[in-house]
């Protein structure tokens, strides 16, 4: 990449940070300059987000249809798989995927509803409504 | 509390870090390019199976916390690594080093990271940031990726250190245990090690989803995605592909680009030309990954969608590896003299 054809694009980094970005200058030395983004990669990170979105969207109609438990909500809201949950639980994952059945969900005792609560970030109530009040 | 520090962004967190940590200790030769070199971080591996984010698992470069360790180890530099399993221990050793004047890199956890845009905010754990200083509450952060320092809270830190999952991060941490003098004639022998080490990740590493042929491979696999996938799901995995490949931190190009600099720096201790000539390939190796980067963006923006296209995709694939297979050759066939 020449120095000159460094993307200079709006991105998320916007209001944080620019990033360092090697090219070439005209003598065919490498040199370093900031990029604000290239809207290649900016398009690539919307694309994800907006899957993220609708797995999250998706989540909430399966719990309100009582197919899976809040747990499916929060795991896709937080970007957690049963692996990561597990870690922040202390769960083993076979219980976790039994928790994610809306049966055992709704007999979980206080305390480890609130295992949960505090990985996913939220209190108890919101866990079981789904409402979340982001501060 | 502060400690003498001067922070200098990098292109990548690690690279970054090593550099940094190493120039505060007067050894001023090591750039961010000859810190990846060194370290042999050029790399390319494709899991199959392992799902990231629900899309393929993909890297540009080496594994997380070689580029310190092998950099410091060709210096003759002893490192120090330590992890923790309990919270408050991880604390007060950080504050010892700070009250020793010792800046430390830590590895950290992205997620809780909270001076990151939330788009960035994943989950992944091999992030690398300096810890500098310490006022009242809050931690003083050179993040080398960042245009400018920054602070964490003492909470907001132990929580990116102590992020859980794939790679947890269990509050490492290290430095180089000691001031060592550099010699030339170390660096020489350093920037031997390295290109070596690499030529090996890349043209001989066995399994074939790793170094060169792994491009390939992904070439290969890229053209079936349509078929096997499905066009939403294809394009998803093609963004990933692009975000692993152009994220924050690869100084573009997949970090094709911060080798071809390597290279040229490389010069500097080891006047052989072929070395310049290969730096340009490493370019040309670069541009094609953005070619590539791209063709997917338009499979991915939903403005081309046929099988044509995705052939298109995976023959840049194919190509790429056939210029580096053809670069890491010649490299292995220079004649060092040191």
């Amino acid at each position: 990449m020449k120095q000159e054809n460094i993307p200079q694009d709006p991105s998320a980094l916007d209001k944080f940070t620019k990033e360092v970005c090697y090219a070439v200058d005209s003598s065919g030395n490498y040199v370093t300059e900031l990029s604000r983004g290239w809207e290649v990669k900016a398009t690539a990170l919307d694309v994800a987000w907006q899957d993220i979105e609708e797995r999250i969207a998706a989540a909430r109609q399966r719990v309100l249809n009582r197919e899976v438990s809040p747990l499916q909500f929060f795991m896709e809201l937080r970007l957690m798989d049963t692996g990561i949950v597990s870690a922040y639980t202390g769960f083993w994952k076979w219980q976790i995927k039994r928790h994610l059945k809306p049966a055992v969900f709704d007999k979980l005792s206080e305390k480890k509803l609130q295992q949960y609560a505090t990985a996913f970030n939220v209190s108890v109530t919101e866990l079981k409504t789904m409402e979340v009040h982001e501060g | 509390m502060k400690v003498n520090f001067e922070h200098l962004q990098a292109a990548h967190c690690e690279n970054g870090v090593t550099t940094n940590l190493l120039k505060t200790m007067g050894i001023r030769s090591m750039t961010e390019p000859m810190v990846f070199g060194i370290g042999s971080g050029l790399f390319f591996i494709y899991i199959p199976l392992l799902k990231i984010n629900n899309g393929p698992a993909i890297a540009f470069r080496t594994q997380p916390g070689l580029i310190f360790n092998r950099t410091c180890k060709s210096l003759g530099i002893p490192v120090i690594r330590k992890k923790f399993s309990s919270k408050p221990e991880a604390e007060k050793f950080l504050m010892e080093c700070l009250e020793q004047g010792r800046p430390v890199g830590c590895q950290v956890g992205v997620y809780y990271l909270s001076y990151f845009p939330k788009e960035y905010r994943f989950h992944f754990n091999a992030h690398n940031l300096i810890v500098y200083g310490r006022e009242g509450d809050n931690f003083l952060v050179s993040d080398p990726v960042m245009e400018h320092v920054t602070t964490l809270t003492a909470y907001e830190l132990e929580r990116v250190r102590f992020a859980k999952g794939a790679l947890a991060p269990r509050g490492q941490i290290y430095y180089p245990k000691e001031q060592r003098a550099i010699t030339d004639d170390q660096v020489r022998k350093a920037i031997v090690t390295g290109v070596k080490r690499n030529v090996r990740d890349m043209l001989y590493i066995p399994g074939g989803f790793a170094g060169v042929s792994g491009i390939a491979y992904t070439g290969k696999k890229i053209k079936k995605w349509r078929d096997k996938l499905g066009l939403h799901k294809a394009g998803l995995y093609l963004a990933q592909l692009v975000r692993m490949q152009e994220e924050i931190g690869t100084g573009g190009g997949g970090f094709r680009y911060i080798y071809g600099a390597f290279l040229q720096q490389a010069h500097a201790f080891h006047p052989n030309d072929a070395l310049l000539d290969i730096s340009k390939t490493f370019t040309q190796a670069g541009d094609l990954w953005r070619t590539a980067a791209v063709q997917a963006a338009g499979i991915y923006k939903g403005r081309i969608s046929s099988q044509e296209d995705f052939n298109t995709m995976g023959d840049y694939l194919l190509e790429i590896s056939s210029i580096e297979k053809k670069a890491f050759q010649a490299l292995s066939k220079i004649k060092w003299h040191s």
